[in-house]
C-alpha cells in the first residue's frame, strides 16, 4: 500500500471513530460522565437498523433513519432513567451505572439476536476506485461514510454555534447554574444532549457495520468504544473539533502500524498511544486550560 | 414589591438567614449590607431559588418564588447578577448578552437590548466576539449587568458587584446603577461588603449580621450614624 493509500483508507476509517468520539464528548461536557454504554447504544441501535435491513427487507435508508431515530430515544431515556438519580452523586456510580448497561445492552442483544456473527448489508459497493491502474483505497461506501460522517459533524457545529438551541446547550454544559438564572431549562438540554450524543452514535454504528462482513455481534462494537475513546482523550474530551481530528489521528496511525509493523497489536498500540497522550499532554491536544470544574 | 416574611434559610445546623422580614419598595436601590457570613448571598440566593427556604415567604409582584421554579423567577422580571465569575467564559461576550435575553424568544427586542448594552457599556462593542475569559474583571462585571438586563429586568439583584475591582471602576458600576433606577425606575437589591460605596446610591439599607437583620433604614442615616458604622460596616 502506498503512504497516499495508507492515510485515505485511515482518514476514511477515522472519520467513523471521530463520530464515535465526538458522542462521548458530547455527554462528557454536559454531565462529566464517560458514557461507557455508549458501545453498548450504538450496537444495540444498529441491530435494530440490521432487523429491518435483513430480515424484512426494507431499504438501507430506513434503516439507518430508524437507527438514528432509536439512538435519539435511547439517549434521552437512559439520561433520564438512569443518568439523572446519580447525576450529582460521586463520578464513580455513574461509571458503574454506564458500565452496567453496557453489559446489559450486550446481554439482552444477544438473547435477541443470538450472539453469532452476521453482517450488515452496505448500501455502495465495497470495491475501491481506480486511477488508470492505480488503486486508490477509497471504495464507494466509504466516501458515503466520510459524507455521512461530516454532514453530521457540521450539523453540529451549526446547531451549537449559530442557534439559541445551540446557546442554551453549550450554557448548561458549562455554567449549569448561571443557566437555570437566565432561565434555560437545563434538564432539558441535559436530555436533549444525550439523545443527539447517542444519534450521532447510532449513526456511526451503522456505518461501520457495513465495511466488512460479519461485523454484526453483540460484543462486536467494543472495539469501536475504545477507538471513540481514545479518540476523544487525544481530542481533549471537552472539544468536538479535537473528537474529530483525534478520530483522524487514530485512523491513521493505525494503518500506519498494520502496513509497517503489524496488524496483530493493534489495541496494544492504541493502549500505548492513550497512555502516551495522557502523559504528555494530560488534557488532550485541543483543551484550552489545564483543569475545568462546573 | 419584594417582599421576605421571617425567612429562615439554614446549611445543616447553620441557621444562614435567622427570621429576615424585608420589604425592598419598587424604583429603589437597597443595599444588603454586613460581614462575611453575614447571610447575604444566601439572601439572594433564596430570592432566587437557588437555595429554598426551611420557612417564611418570599413573594415577588405577586409570585410566590419559593414555589417557583429556578428557571421561572426570571420571567417574572427578575434578574441576578452573579459576582464577577457568574459570566460563562468559555462562551463570546455576545452570546453571554444573548443568553439573558432567551427567555424572551423575541428576535427584534433581543437586537435593540444587545445595541442597549453596547452603547451603555462600550468596552462591550470592542470585544463582542472575543471569548469572556479575555476580559478584565471589570468588564466582566459589566457584561453581568448587562446580561442581566438583556432580559429587562423590573428587579435587579447584584451580589457584590465591586469584588475585586479598582475603586474607580467601582464608582461607575454604582453610577450605572442610580442611571437605571433614575431613568427606567429599575429595583435594586445591591448585596455589598463595600458598605462606603453602596450607601452612596442606596436609598435604603439593611445591615445583616449572623443572619439576622440587625439595622434597618434609610442610607443616608445609616451612613450618618459614626457608632453604627463602626459596629457592623467597618468604616
Amino acid at each position: 500500500m502506498t503512504p497516499v493509500n495508507l492515510i485515505i483508507y485511515g482518514m476514511a476509517n477515522g472519520t467513523i471513530y471521530g463520530a464515535v468520539a465526538l458522542a462521548l464528548v458530547l455527554i462528557w461536557r454536559s454531565t462529566r460522565i464517560v458514557n461507557f454504554a455508549q458501545g453498548g447504544m450504538l450496537m444495540f441501535t444498529t441491530f435494530i437498523a440490521w432487523e429491518l435491513v435483513e430480515r424484512h427487507h426494507q431499504s438501507y435508508w430506513l434503516g439507518l433513519v430508524v437507527a438514528i431515530a432509536a439512538g435519539l430515544v435511547l439517549g434521552a431515556v437512559v439520561e433520564r432513567l438512569l443518568v439523572r438519580p446519580v447525576e450529582n452523586g460521586p463520578p464513580l456510580n455513574a461509571v458503574i451505572v454506564t458500565l452496567g448497561l453496557l453489559l446489559a445492552l450486550e446481554a439482552v442483544a444477544g438473547m435477541i439476536w443470538g450472539n453469532g456473527l452476521s453482517s450488515y448489508p452496505p448500501e455502495f459497493s465495497l470495491n475501491f476506485y481506480h486511477v488508470g491502474h492505480q488503486v486508490i483505497y477509497l471504495s464507494p461506501n466509504f466516501l458515503f461514510i466520510v459524507i455521512a460522517a461530516l454532514a453530521v459533524m457540521v450539523a453540529l457545529y451549526l446547531l451549537f454555534q449559530r442557534t439559541s438551541l445551540g446557546l442554551r446547550m453549550r450554557s448548561s454544559a458549562f455554567n449549569p447554574e448561571v443557566a437555570r438564572l437566565l432561565g434555560v431549562r437545563v434538564g432539558r438540554m441535559l436530555t436533549l444532549g444525550w439523545a443527539l450524543a447517542a444519534g450521532v452514535g447510532a449513526l456511526a454504528g451503522v456505518l461501520i457495520a457495513g465495511t466488512e462482513p460479519n461485523y454484526m455481534n453483540p460484543n462486536g462494537f467494543d472495539g469501536l468504544l475504545i477507538l471513540g475513546f481514545t479518540a476523544a482523550v487525544i481530542g481533549g474530551l471537552d472539544s468536538p473539533v479535537g473528537a474529530v481530528v483525534g478520530g483522524l489521528v487514530v485512523g491513521v496511525a493505525l494503518q500506519l502500524l498494520d502496513n509497517y509493523v503489524s496488524g496483530d497489536i493493534d489495541f496494544f498500540f492504541v493502549f500505548a498511544l492513550l497512555v502516551v497522550v495522557l502523559m504528555v499532554r494530560p488534557n488532550g491536544l485541543f483543551s484550552r486550560r489545564s483543569v475545568r470544574r462546573v | 414589591m419584594l417582599e421576605l416574611d421571617r425567612v429562615v434559610t439554614t446549611y445543616g445546623a447553620v441557621r444562614a438567614l435567622d427570621e429576615v422580614s424585608l420589604a425592598v419598595p419598587d424604583g429603589e436601590i437597597t443595599a444588603v449590607l454586613g460581614a462575611n457570613g453575614a447571610g447575604k448571598t444566601t439572601l439572594l440566593r433564596s430570592i432566587n431559588g437557588l437555595v429554598r427556604p426551611a420557612s417564611g415567604s418570599i413573594t415577588y409582584a405577586g409570585h410566590d418564588l419559593i414555589t417557583s421554579r429556578i428557571e421561572e423567577v426570571v420571567t417574572y422580571g427578575v434578574a441576578h447578577v452573579p459576582d464577577g465569575r457568574g459570566v460563562i467564559t468559555e462562551l463570546t461576550v455576545e452570546e453571554n448578552l444573548r443568553l439573558g435575553a432567551l427567555w424572551r424568544k423575541n428576535r427584534e427586542e433581543t437586537t435593540a437590548s444587545l445595541a442597549a448594552m453596547y452603547a451603555m457599556f462600550p468596552p462591550l462593542d470592542e470585544r463582542r466576539s472575543k471569548v469572556a475569559d479575555t476580559l478584565s474583571g471589570g468588564e466582566r462585571q459589566m457584561l453581568a449587568i448587562g446580561r442581566a438586563l438583556m432580559s429587562r429586568p423590573t428587579l435587579l439583584l447584584l451580589d457584590e458587584p465591586s469584588l475585586g475591582l479598582a475603586p474607580r471602576i467601582t464608582a461607575q458600576i454604582m453610577a450605572t446603577l442610580r442611571r437605571l433606577r433614575d431613568e427606567q425606575g429599575l429595583t435594586v437589591v445591591l448585596v455589598e461588603q463595600n458598605a462606603r460605596s453602596a450607601l452612596s446610591v442606596a436609598d435604603s439599607a439593611v445591615v445583616l449580621n449572623l443572619g439576622r437583620v440587625v439595622v434597618q433604614g434609610a442610607a443616608a442615616e445609616l451612613a450618618g450614624d459614626a457608632k453604627l458604622r463602626h459596629a457592623y460596616l467597618g468604616f
